[in-house]
């Protein structure tokens, strides 16, 4: 054989880790610590206290937990927070780009190949942020004929509407950007968005592919909505609520997948036409359309539009989840934080540390992400498989399996949930 | 209202606006090296124009002015994945023209060389094919199954991909020491793999689904339009050159052709994956049957003359019948080399394909005519 990838080591892994460590440090050191001074030389220090707020001071209290604890745990509860950092966006993202690194191995694996493998040294690791580099270092080109406003706003949108979805997301007990009691339509109406930012954009262009490619996203859209609507009926249904969260906390004993198979399914199904994903990524189809709606974008519009999908992608898994595979609900995986140490402290030999407020996160917080990040990653998994095995359907029968056979399974699905219902044997005042 | 007036020459053709004209290719990624214009109403095709001749590169008339065994290196060029094939009918007529005998262990390493080739040839058709389809493991799988054959082959000959193996008067080198061994390890390891396929592809129900009953082509119109290799056995014709007229030793060896019925862009597909396991047989039975030492070529003198007259003859290549004329008037150089390709007749039955099929069904019925644009451009 041609070239084969050079054997895993384990003295060059941690090498290559202790490479990596080296040079932060030496980066940190040479330009963070310049920086930092630089930036206090210029600031005028608050007063907090009756004390001069000095660089010292300020270092000091970071070191003291009694002090820094109460700060992180004051800012855990900012809306910034929950928007910018863990139930929103960048927790989203960080799977996302998770996501892309596994897909691409993954998919290499099955087709016997090595897949991303020198940058970053350890299996490839950097390699999404040296494609997000690149893309962000090209030219934009906008085709002349374009209708600019509605062309630029189109990227841009289209991640707008898939954080608003990763933000009706409950992650965890409590811990949800938006907790309304509507959650199922919000995720209903912020679905219907994704057709109208694709034929916008496709329109936009001015162009015979990505016109076409649009046209192809709004069939395949509209007609796999109306099942997938319907397939989370069953579960509305057994649990009487549309809050996303009470639907999470109603599966503490089992999850809906046990007694609505079928609605998961043709949910599972829908999910993939909706994603775009192969088979069913004809608004995307490289040999027929070139690109698809995606064709004349270039540099980091591109860029926001994968961001975007892949935003999109965990938001889809993370409401199956939520809908099917009981949410936050497992068995304890956290050991429980012993009461002591906040009362009595740590002895660190000659010392004895006291950690007023401590745990930053409750074990239910932490029990409940360990959980929903575990399901979500495999549902994921699943989403990815297809692409490794299956080749593109073609638009007429997949037209045919949305309004003929996904519609029935959902009614199916429908009156089994209404039949368990009426027997009493689950939902409100149900045996269970 | 007047119409305006136009040089002579140009009309002004009627806008229909259902109707949307599509430029697929030449820079497109279902296209290949060359153009198809076609027409679409909704998603149906109403008209296809096929429009090659974008790498035409004038290898005809340049074999008019090198002599036999210079015209050898870029003859092959047309199609570098298949290059003994498309040197074999040449070096077959030269070598009738300059009347010369070869031995036989030659001609036996001819054909093992050859079959190699076609499945060469056929595992990158195949790849292609996959991710016209939108299935990248099709296209990983082929493309790296086809690196144990490219090693065979440059083991034979020195080079991976354009190999100028075959010369007027037999081969150019004698193979490797111990090649027989390695030989039939790495085939038989190939076939196994080849078979693997049926479960990732050729028995993948959205994949049926797709192609099947798409871009028929019927027994009467396969003979009417001058089809030729797996487009016409796919349609129930069982012609193949090697069997119909037997050239080297194809005549000792035991192999069938593999014959569908259905004419379709399915049955289309999986002829040359048949093809390839029927190739596997040829290798084994001629490394069994080979005379195991020899002279591998004739000592040709240095600028040969051909006799005056001229010869056809064809042979089975991995897209069907390629056939080579030439012309000889007693000079070094042939008056005139003329390659009749598959790829070009094949091509011919693109429009009557297309035309009323779905535009998601394009990518399949076009490399399903096993048409290479080079070939065809020549």
């Amino acid at each position: 054989m041609s070239i084969i990838a050079p054997k895993f080591k384990l003295s060059e892994f941690i090498k290559s880790i202790l490479d990596n460590i080296f040079w932060i440090l030496l980066i940190l050191t040479l330009i963070g610590l310049p920086a930092i001074q630089f930036i206090l030389f210029y600031i005028e220090m608050p007063v907090i206290n009756g004390e001069l707020l000095t660089p010292f001071l300020a270092l000091t209290w970071l070191a003291d937990p009694s002090r820094s604890i109460p700060i992180i745990k004051a800012f855990m509860t900012t809306d910034l927070f929950r928007i910018a950092a863990f139930p929103g966006f960048g927790f989203a993202a960080l799977i996302a780009a998770g996501t892309i690194f596994v897909e691409r191995k993954m998919l290499a694996k099955l087709q016997l190949r090595v897949g991303p493998f020198y940058c970053g040294k350890v299996e490839g690791i950097l390699q999404l942020m040296g494609d997000g580099l690149k893309l962000i270092s090209k030219e934009i080109i906008i085709p002349a004929k374009a209708d600019k406003p509605l062309f630029w706003a189109a990227p841009v949108l289209f991640v707008a509407t898939a954080a608003a979805f990763v933000a009706l997301i409950p992650v965890a007990p409590g811990w949800v950007v938006a907790d309304i009691d509507v959650g199922l339509l919000a995720v209903f109406a912020v679905i219907g968005f994704f057709p109208v930012i694709t034929i916008l954009s496709a329109w936009s262009a001015n162009s015979k592919f990505p016109f076409i490619g649009g046209i192809r996203a709004l069939y395949q859209m509209v007609s796999f909505e109306i099942p997938l609507i319907l397939s989370l009926l069953g579960v509305v249904i057994l649990t009487g609520t549309l809050n996303l969260s009470e639907i999470a906390a109603s599966q503490s004993s089992f999850p809906w997948i046990i007694f609505l198979p079928v609605g998961a399914i043709v949910f599972f199904i829908t999910m993939l036409a909706e994603l775009e994903r192969i088979p069913f990524d004809l608004p995307e189809a490289e040999s027929e359309i070139v690109a698809g709606w995606l064709t004349e974008f270039s540099g980091m519009m591109y860029g926001l539009v994968q961001l975007g999908t892949y935003l999109k992608l965990y938001a889809f898994a993370a409401l199956f989840v939520v809908l099917f595979l009981g949410g936050w609900n497992g068995p304890m995986l956290w050991p429980p934080f012993p009461e002591e140490i906040i009362t009595e402290g740590i002895e660190l030999g000659p010392v004895t540390a006291q950690f007023p407020g401590l745990p930053i996160l409750t074990q239910e917080m932490i029990n409940g992400t360990l959980w929903f990040v575990l399901k979500t990653v495999g549902v994921i998994f699943f989403i990815l498989l297809p692409r490794g095995v299956f080749p593109r359907i073609r638009v007429d029968l997949l037209l045919d399996l949305g309004w003929k056979k996904l519609i029935g399974l959902a009614f199916v699905n429908i009156f089994i949930a209404l039949g368990l219902l009426y027997a009493g044997i689950l939902g409100p005042g149900g045996i269970f | 209202m007047s119409s305006p007036t136009l040089p002579p020459g140009l009309a002004i053709q009627k806008a229909d606006e259902r109707i949307m004209t599509l430029n697929v290719g030449p820079q497109h990624p279902g296209s290949g090296h060359m153009r198809i214009v076609v027409q679409i109403d909704g998603d149906q095709i109403v008209a296809c124009d096929p429009d090659p001749g974008y790498v035409h590169r004038g290898e005809e008339k340049m074999a008019e002015y090198r002599n036999y065994t210079l015209n050898v290196p870029h003859l092959e060029r047309p199609v570098i994945h298949d290059s003994c094939n498309i040197l074999y009918p040449y070096v077959l007529a030269s070598e009738e023209l300059l009347g010369l005998e070869i031995p036989e262990r030659a001609k036996y390493i001819r054909v093992i060389a050859s079959e190699l080739n076609r499945c060469i040839y056929i595992q990158y058709w195949l790849a292609i094919y996959g991710i016209f389809l939108g299935h990248s493991t099709m296209f990983m799988w082929p493309a790296g199954d086809r690196e144990l054959l490219i090693d065979l082959m440059e083991k034979m000959t020195g080079a991976r991909v354009t190999h100028s193996y075959f010369i007027p008067g037999g081969i150019r080198n004698d193979l490797p020491a111990n090649f027989e061994d390695v030989c039939l390890r790495q085939v038989n390891y190939f076939e196994k793999r080849i078979k693997e396929y049926a479960d990732v592809f050729y028995e993948n129900p959205i994949l049926i689904s797709r192609t099947a009953n798409t871009g028929v082509l019927t027994r009467e119109n396969a003979i009417r339009l001058g089809t030729t290799g797996s487009v016409l056995r796919a349609s129930g014709i069982d012609y193949d050159v090697r069997k119909k007229e037997p050239y080297d030793v194809y005549d000792e060896l035991d192999f069938e052709t593999p014959v569908l019925k259905d004419g379709d862009s399915y049955a289309r597909s999986r002829i040359p994956w048949l093809d390839m396991m029927e190739s596997c047989r040829i290798i084994r039975d001629a490394l069994q049957k080979m005379p195991k030492s020899g002279s591998v070529r004739v000592k040709l003198k240095p600028n040969p003359k051909g006799e005056l007259g001229s010869v056809y003859k064809r042979i089975e290549s991995g897209r069907g019948a390629l056939g080579c004329y030439i012309v000889s008037d007693k000079k070094p150089e042939p008056y005139r080399v003329k390659l009749s390709v598959p790829s070009f007749r094949n091509l011919i039955a693109m429009p009557h394909l297309l035309i009323g099929e779905k535009l998601g069904n394009m990518p399949s019925i076009y490399w399903s005519l096993n048409y290479w644009p080079v070939e065809a451009d020549r």
